[in-house]
C-alpha cells in the first residue's frame, strides 16, 4: 500500500513532475528506520538533502561602520578642499600685493636714478674744460 | 531601513544563500565570504529595497550570479578549486573511504554536477522552491527547469546505482 505508493512518488520524482508536498512525503519515508531493501539505494540523496538543509550561516556582517565611513569622507573631503581653494586664493591675493609694492618701489628707485644722471651730465663740462687746457699747452 | 529592520527583512534567508553560495563554491571560506558580500551589497542598496516585491528572490538570484562570476574568474586565472586539487591526486583511496560516509558521498556526487543542475538541484531538493520561483531565480523556461532537475536527479541516482553495485559486489 505504502511501499506501492513511495514507488510512484519516486518515479515521478526522476522525472520533475512531483510536487514539493510530495517531494516531503519522500523526504519522510527516506528518514524512517526500515526502508525496503530494493529502495535503500535511495536513502542517502534523500537523507543528504535534509541534512544540507541544516547548514547555517553564523559570521556576523559588519553592517554599520563601513556605510558611515564613506558618508563622513565625503564630508571631510569636501571641507578639505574647500579650505584648500580658499588658501590658494588668499595665496594669490598676498602675491599680487606685494609685486605691486615692488611694483612701485621700483619706480621711485628709477625715478631718483634719472634725476642722478641728470646731475652727472655737467661732469661732462669739465672734462671739454680740461681738454681745452691741455690743447692750449 | 533602519539595521533591526533589515535584519528582520534579511535573517529568514540568509541561510539559503550561504547555502546556495557554498553549493557553487565549494569552499566554506570563500562561501561565507560571498555570502558577507551579498548580505553588504543588499544593505547598502537598502533605500530602494521597498520597491522589490520579494527581496529573496532578489537576493538568490545576486548570490548565484556572483559565486558563478567568481567561478568564471577563478578558470579565467588559471587556479584550480581547492576541491579538484585533491579529488586529482587521491581518487582511489579517498573513494574507498568516503563510501562509508554517505553524505560525503552525495556531496562529492553533487560537485561532479554541472553548475546548472547543480543550481536546480539546491533550490528544489534543498531549499524546496516552487517552480515558479526557481524560473525567476535561473530566468529559466518551466520546461527547461523541470528537463534540468530531471537529468540532475537522474544523474544523482545513477552515481548511487553505481556505488550501490559496488557495496554489494
Amino acid at each position: 500500500m505504502e511501499l506501492d505508493n513511495i514507488e510512484k512518488l519516486l518515479e515521478k520524482y526522476f522525472e520533475a513532475t512531483s510536487t514539493v508536498a510530495e517531494e516531503q512525503t519522500l523526504q519522510a519515508y527516506f528518514s524512517q528506520e526500515k526502508v525496503a531493501t530494493h529502495l535503500e539505494q535511495y536513502r542517502p540523496m534523500f537523507n543528504y538533502f535534509s541534512s544540507a538543509k541544516e547548514e547555517r550561516y553564523t559570521k556576523q556582517v559588519p553592517l554599520k561602520p563601513r556605510r558611515n565611513y564613506y558618508k563622513w569622507l565625503s564630508v571631510a573631503a569636501v571641507v578639505v578642499l574647500t579650505f584648500g581653494i580658499y588658501y590658494e586664493y588668499q595665496q594669490q591675493r598676498e602675491a599680487e600685493r606685494v609685486y605691486q609694492q615692488t611694483k612701485e618701489a621700483f619706480a621711485l628707485l628709477a625715478e631718483n636714478f634719472g634725476k642722478g644722471t641728470e646731475k652727472v651730465a655737467y661732469l661732462q663740462e669739465f672734462e671739454v674744460a680740461k681738454q681745452k687746457i691741455y690743447n692750449n699747452d | 531601513m533602519k539595521q533591526a529592520e533589515f535584519l528582520n527583512v534579511v535573517m529568514p534567508f540568509k541561510d539559503k544563500l550561504y547555502r546556495l553560495a557554498k553549493r557553487l563554491l565549494v569552499s566554506k571560506e570563500e562561501a561565507e565570504d560571498a555570502t558577507q558580500e551579498i548580505l553588504l551589497k543588499l544593505w547598502s542598496k537598502n533605500e530602494s529595497m521597498g520597491e522589490y516585491k520579494n527581496v529573496e528572490a532578489f537576493a538568490m538570484t545576486m548570490t548565484k550570479n556572483f559565486c558563478l562570476d567568481r567561478l568564471k574568474s577563478k578558470q579565467a586565472s588559471n587556479l584550480k578549486l581547492v576541491h579538484s586539487n585533491y579529488q586529482d591526486e587521491n581518487t582511489s583511496l579517498q573513494n574507498q573511504l568516503e563510501a562509508e560516509d554517505s553524505v560525503r558521498w552525495m556531496e562529492r556526487i553533487m560537485e561532479e554536477l554541472p553548475e546548472q543542475q547543480k543550481m536546480v538541484l539546491q533550490l528544489r531538493d534543498v531549499e524546496q522552491y516552487e517552480f515558479e520561483e526557481i524560473c525567476e531565480l535561473m530566468d529559466m523556461k518551466p520546461t527547461a527547469v523541470r528537463v534540468t532537475l530531471s537529468r540532475a536527479r537522474k544523474a544523482v541516482r545513477q552515481e548511487l546505482i553505481k556505488k550501490h553495485s559496488y557495496g554489494i559486489g
